[in-house]
């Protein structure tokens, strides 16, 4: 799978940082989401899946590939 | 919807009923008229039809809507009370009554100050502010009031820290927003500390603006500067807006959790055996009172079909949090408090959208320090009074309680 974000869209809320740090993080240059990695294992797609969903400015989605 | 006889519809705001009643249902909500729909018609107190927006997915849409604007600006914007008595008098609210292009500028620059790994670098620094006001607790005898004593001045004290306001200072600062806070000021009597404290962070960011250090007022003074955009009464209103918007906000979440955690007596001890659960149980808190709940208004720019009716341009609305966070098609058995519910962090008690409160990890972090320290340090801590002596704030713009008599 594989995570794609608009940073366009991203009001920095955290949310998916709080949701999984491993995965998602907020730059130190403007507060904006960052991804460790846009793909994950297998195993975070649950937690994953929880982050899209938390996000208020659907800023997140998930793909194949 | 019904009318009433007089052709109008319901009003709103309305009052909220008490959070403990005997019967659980809509305990601490609005009294909304039964078998409403998630999108319904409300007359507001200037007499102008509105919509109320109560349904999970409904708050959700609106709020990511670009046609429904935030601007003050824009007729038909929707006018909830009658005067604006502890707000900033004539002035255009910053950020908060900002569309994009402008919001998202505006919302940019304060980014960075409130991310998850700057506010979790502040933890330290609250918790001795915690534990100071809760040593004064202590000190002060066997039973306090506990609003006065931790609620009102812990979010006052972080927010000192964060806009950097000297030790020296501070006395200055929380005599008046104590008094802002106390509901036994009266309207005239609020606005000269209001402009005090104004004035003070006028004077604050003049210092600052001569040399910025590091902290949130100085960084953001030299973001600012850097961007060709620095305009020295932008910078004071939004300072403002953090004080406004990030006090009494926590400071009534805090009597409120102390209050519930102790009628569940049974929840808390399973809550402090484990400090893991803290944050679940923060997010279930929040669901639960909703306390922002008259803040999330919105003018229609164009036409927005919603849950089945259509807002026509020009027509405002406010969208509820407060039911949007009981909505049973979201939440199981949504009346009860349940510390370690599964779905919590779908609620929306802070709001939804590119406005979603600015300062909501920050609110996370006072909560979980406070109510961690707080029974730990006084694990005796019991009410003081019957519950049916509480007095709610059951009318004002942000949920809360008076006075919390608490002993140990």
């Amino acid at each position: 799978m594989r995570i794609t974000v608009d940073r366009e869209r991203c009001i920095g809320a955290g949310q998916c940082v709080l949701t999984d740090p491993e995965i998602f993080d907020q730059s130190e240059e403007d507060g904006r989401v960052l991804l460790h990695t846009a793909h994950p294992p297998q195993e975070a797609a649950a937690a994953v899946r929880r982050a899209i969903q938390f996000c208020p400015s659907n800023a997140l989605a998930l793909t194949d590939g | 919807m019904m009318m009433t006889e007089t052709g109008q519809y319901p009003p709103f705001p309305v009052p909220r009923v008490c959070p403990f009643r005997e019967i659980a249902e809509q305990a601490g909500m609005p009294q909304l008229p039964p078998g409403r729909e998630a999108v319904s018609r409300v007359t507001l107190p200037d007499g102008a039809a509105g919509w109320l927006i109560t349904g999970h997915e409904c708050v959700q849409r609106i709020l990511t809507d670009p046609r429904a604007s935030s601007s003050r600006s824009n007729p038909g914007f929707p006018q909830l009370r009658r005067t604006s008595t502890r707000e900033l008098p004539k002035s255009t609210p910053p950020i908060i009554g900002l569309d994009p292009p402008a919001h998202t500028v505006h919302r940019r620059m304060l980014i960075n100050e409130f991310t998850v790994r700057r506010l979790r670098a502040l933890r330290p620094r609250i918790q001795q502010i915690v534990d100071t006001c809760i040593d004064d607790l202590l000190d002060a005898g066997p039973e306090a009031d506990l609003v006065e004593a931790l609620a009102v001045p812990v979010p006052s004290l972080v927010i000192c820290e964060l806009l950097g306001v000297p030790k020296q200072d501070r006395p200055y600062f929380q005599e008046r927003t104590k008094l802002l806070l106390d509901p036994n000021t009266s309207a005239e009597d609020a606005r000269a500390p209001l402009v005090e404290l104004v004035g003070y962070i006028d004077k604050l960011i003049l210092g600052k603006e001569a040399e910025p250090g590091d902290d949130m007022l100085g960084r953001l003074i030299v973001r600012y500067r850097e961007a060709g955009l620095y305009e020295h009464h932008f910078i004071v209103k939004t300072a403002a807006l953090l004080l406004n918007a990030g006090h009494e906000t926590t400071s009534n979440m805090i009597s409120l959790s102390v209050l519930a955690l102790l009628r569940h007596p049974g929840q808390l001890e399973r809550l402090l055996a484990d400090p893991a659960r803290m944050p679940v149980a923060v997010e279930e808190l929040l669901r639960f009172f909703s306390v922002v709940d008259h803040t999330m208004a919105r003018v229609a720019v164009a036409d927005i079909e919603l849950g089945g009716k259509t807002i026509k341009a020009g027509e405002g609305l406010v969208a509820l949090p407060s039911t949007a966070n009981r909505d049973p098609d979201v939440f199981q058995n949504p009346d009860e408090l349940d510390l370690e519910r599964n779905e919590v962090r779908k609620h929306l008690a802070f709001g939804y959208g590119n406005h979603q409160c600015l300062g909501q990890n920050l609110a996370r972090i006072e909560l979980e320090v406070v109510l961690s320290t707080l029974f730990a340090r006084v694990p005796g801590l019991r009410l003081a009074v019957p519950l049916t002596g509480l007095c709610f704030k059951d009318e004002a713009q942000i949920y809360g309680v008076h006075e919390l008599p608490v002993a140990w």
